[in-house]
């Protein structure tokens, strides 16, 4: 099905070709900077995406998400000062240490729900946070240096620049194709409608606990990923990674760029940590416009950007009769 | 034994300075229905505020009666200027928007004070210890807070019990849209509610300047141990709160001070060193779990719905 020509596909289509086409400008711009943003852009765009998952479309508001990537990077980490470099055993220890504690925390905290369901991802995340900040061998506080990237097949080597970009970005595309299929499937229309009614779904037969759960270790594994990723772009892993406030950030993406579509967490990604960038190098204090701006696209734009977008593509469609 | 007594009232003081900042919380949490994550915030301005008129002032007392003032001034100014439009929205309008004010005000903060932290000296007759039991001294301050949480404890019990207003808050609380309908300013009683938790998180900070440094970023780790505390205690109810607020502050502080000779007792020296840290500053994020996991609505959930 070819997708309409709507202004707001435009614009994320012209998104999607501007960050495969990224590197190209870096190598003839020189612009080394701009690579390592954007790397790290994906990455937390790939964060994003799998929290959007439970948060958009099932309505679980986690507030430990960034929990995942503190421990897909700690695998990694931990497992190079070991002396284990092989990507192939590091990224799945990675991606099942992650999926094993969202099995955890979801199986008990989806027995509560609202403020409560937040509260309890919170402290299980906050738990994660001083477990690492206690492990001296892992460098405690201070964070943990990864002196080697991880070591997969030949060509395919993680600290060319380039390489490690379009893997990164192959992954982001690779998860939005999963969501994608996951939300359309039969899967997703029942987590779908236990976010708009849970006891309506049990009443026409289903289990909403289930498929919840299931989600939300799909959603924890994808971050975990991310984490690996981030360890490996950063050469280095610390407890900050996992600090409520970036369970936080992660969660501004998804609502600055639109929950419960698929591309928005890509589009808030993309959005707030350029925002970052552009209002740090205009004044020291940027914070200080950030937070108000937050504030007013929770007063005002609900759907996000996504949903800004949109909405004016039909006031343009309207305003110009066909 | 002195010492476990000592931290006994360590834990104590702890706990009811958690519950200043807690009772704020779940007041606003129980009847505006918000989560306010920029609660931590107006404990940090509380802290700061005093720091600067007790050296403006010279006074200690006037410094910290200024500060209150101020904090109260503020919440009331938040709350009218933003918060206000996010009631009866979802919570995560709530988390984004006040996550949106810490950012706001950690930077203005920056932009006021600068980014070193400041520090509020005590004056000499509060800078002593006392002799609380036979053979056991007290630093006079630490002691100060209890009584003082104690009082502010008792009054705030009284105005939510035993007052009008602390009636119009009770039935705020339980059906909002009633109180409305039969003709109270609940616009108006809605800021006062918040002005009033904003004044007790700024009586937390202002009282825990002395003993930590008041810097940039303060409110945020204690704003979790409110929030667990109000969750544990049951959202919306004060008497869960303080009883939550104990809990957690006597876990806290025996857990930190006896927890690595327990551990000690049992494993290895380098594994109870390892251990130690990490297990004390878990202890209450555990607390938590268990308590949900076994009651989803906290110890006294405050009947609604």
């Amino acid at each position: 099905m070819m997708p309409a020509l709507t202004l707001r596909n435009i614009v994320v289509g012209a998104l999607m070709v501007a960050l495969i086409l990224l590197p190209v400008y870096a190598q003839l711009a020189d612009d080394r900077f701009l690579m390592t943003l954007f790397t790290r852009i994906i990455i937390l765009a790939l964060a994003a995406v799998s929290l959007n998952l439970i948060l958009g479309f099932g309505g679980m508001m986690s507030f430990g998400h960034a929990a995942y990537l503190g421990i897909g990077g700690y695998a990694v980490g931990m497992l190079a000062k070991e002396g284990i470099m092989n990507g192939f055993i590091q990224w799945p220890v990675a991606l099942g240490a992650s999926a094993l504690f969202a099995l955890i925390v979801g199986a008990l905290s989806l027995r509560t729900r609202g403020v409560y369901f937040i509260m309890i991802t919170l402290a299980f995340a906050q738990m994660a946070y001083y477990v690492v900040s206690g492990i001296a061998r892992y460098g405690g506080d201070d964070g943990l240096t990864i002196y080697k990237r991880s070591q997969f097949f030949e060509p395919l080597n993680l600290s060319n620049k380039t390489q490690f970009y379009y893997l990164c970005l192959a992954i982001l595309f690779g998860a939005i194709y999963l969501v994608r299929r996951l939300v359309n499937s039969r899967f997703g229309m029942v987590i779908q409608g236990a976010r708009s009614n849970d006891v309506r779904m049990r009443a026409i037969g289903f289990s909403p606990y289930r498929y919840k759960l299931v989600a939300f270790v799909i959603a924890g594994t994808l971050c975990g990923l991310a984490g690996a990723l981030l360890a490996n772009h950063t050469d280095f892993v610390s407890p900050s990674v996992m600090y409520w406030t970036r369970s936080g950030d992660l969660i501004i993406m998804v609502v600055l760029g639109g929950m419960g579509t698929v591309i928005g967490p890509v589009i808030g990604a993309v959005t707030l940590l350029v925002l970052e960038e552009v209002l740090s190098g205009i004044t020291e204090y940027w914070q200080i416009i950030l937070g108000p701006l937050l504030l007013l696209v929770v007063l005002f734009a609900r759907g996000g950007i996504d949903g800004l977008l949109t909405q004016l593509g039909e006031r343009l469609r309207r305003g110009r009769p066909s | 034994m002195t010492l476990f007594i000592e931290q006994c009232l360590n834990g104590l003081q702890f706990g009811l300075l958690l519950f200043m900042l807690a009772a704020g919380l779940t007041l606003v949490f129980g009847i505006m229905d918000l989560v306010n994550l920029a609660h931590g915030s107006l404990y940090m301005l509380g802290a700061y505020f005093a720091a600067t008129f007790a050296a403006f002032t010279g006074s200690f007392i006037l410094g910290a009666v200024l500060a209150l003032a101020a904090t109260l001034l503020v919440g009331m100014a938040v709350e009218v200027i933003a918060l206000r439009r996010l009631y009866g929205r979802d919570h995560l309008d709530h988390v984004l928007g006040t996550f949106g004010l810490i950012l706001f005000f950690d930077e203005a903060v920056r932009l006021i004070w600068g980014p070193e932290g400041l520090s509020l000296p005590l004056p000499s007759w509060l800078n002593a210890s006392i002799q609380v039991l036979p053979g056991v001294q007290y630093s006079a301050y630490r002691f100060s807070i209890i009584v003082v949480t104690l009082f502010v404890a008792a009054g705030l019990y009284i105005l939510v019990m035993r007052t009008r207003v602390g009636m119009l808050i009770r039935a705020g609380a339980s059906n909002r849209e009633m109180v409305g309908a039969l003709g109270v300013n609940i616009k108006l009683l809605y800021t006062l509610v918040f002005g009033l938790g904003a004044a007790l998180a700024g009586l937390a900070g202002l009282m825990q300047a002395p003993i930590l440094t008041v810097q940039i970023g303060m409110g945020e780790n204690i704003l979790i141990l409110a929030f667990v505390i109000t969750v544990i205690g049951g959202i919306g109810s004060v008497r869960g709160a303080l009883v939550a607020a104990l809990l957690v502050g006597f876990i806290d502080t025996l857990g930190r001070s006896y927890l690595p000779d327990i551990l000690r007792e049992l494993l290895s020296p380098a594994a109870a060193s390892t251990l130690a840290p990490a297990l004390s500053s878990m202890l209450i994020y555990l607390l938590m779990a268990i308590v949900l996991i076994f009651k989803p609505e906290g110890l006294f959930a405050a009947g609604r719905k």
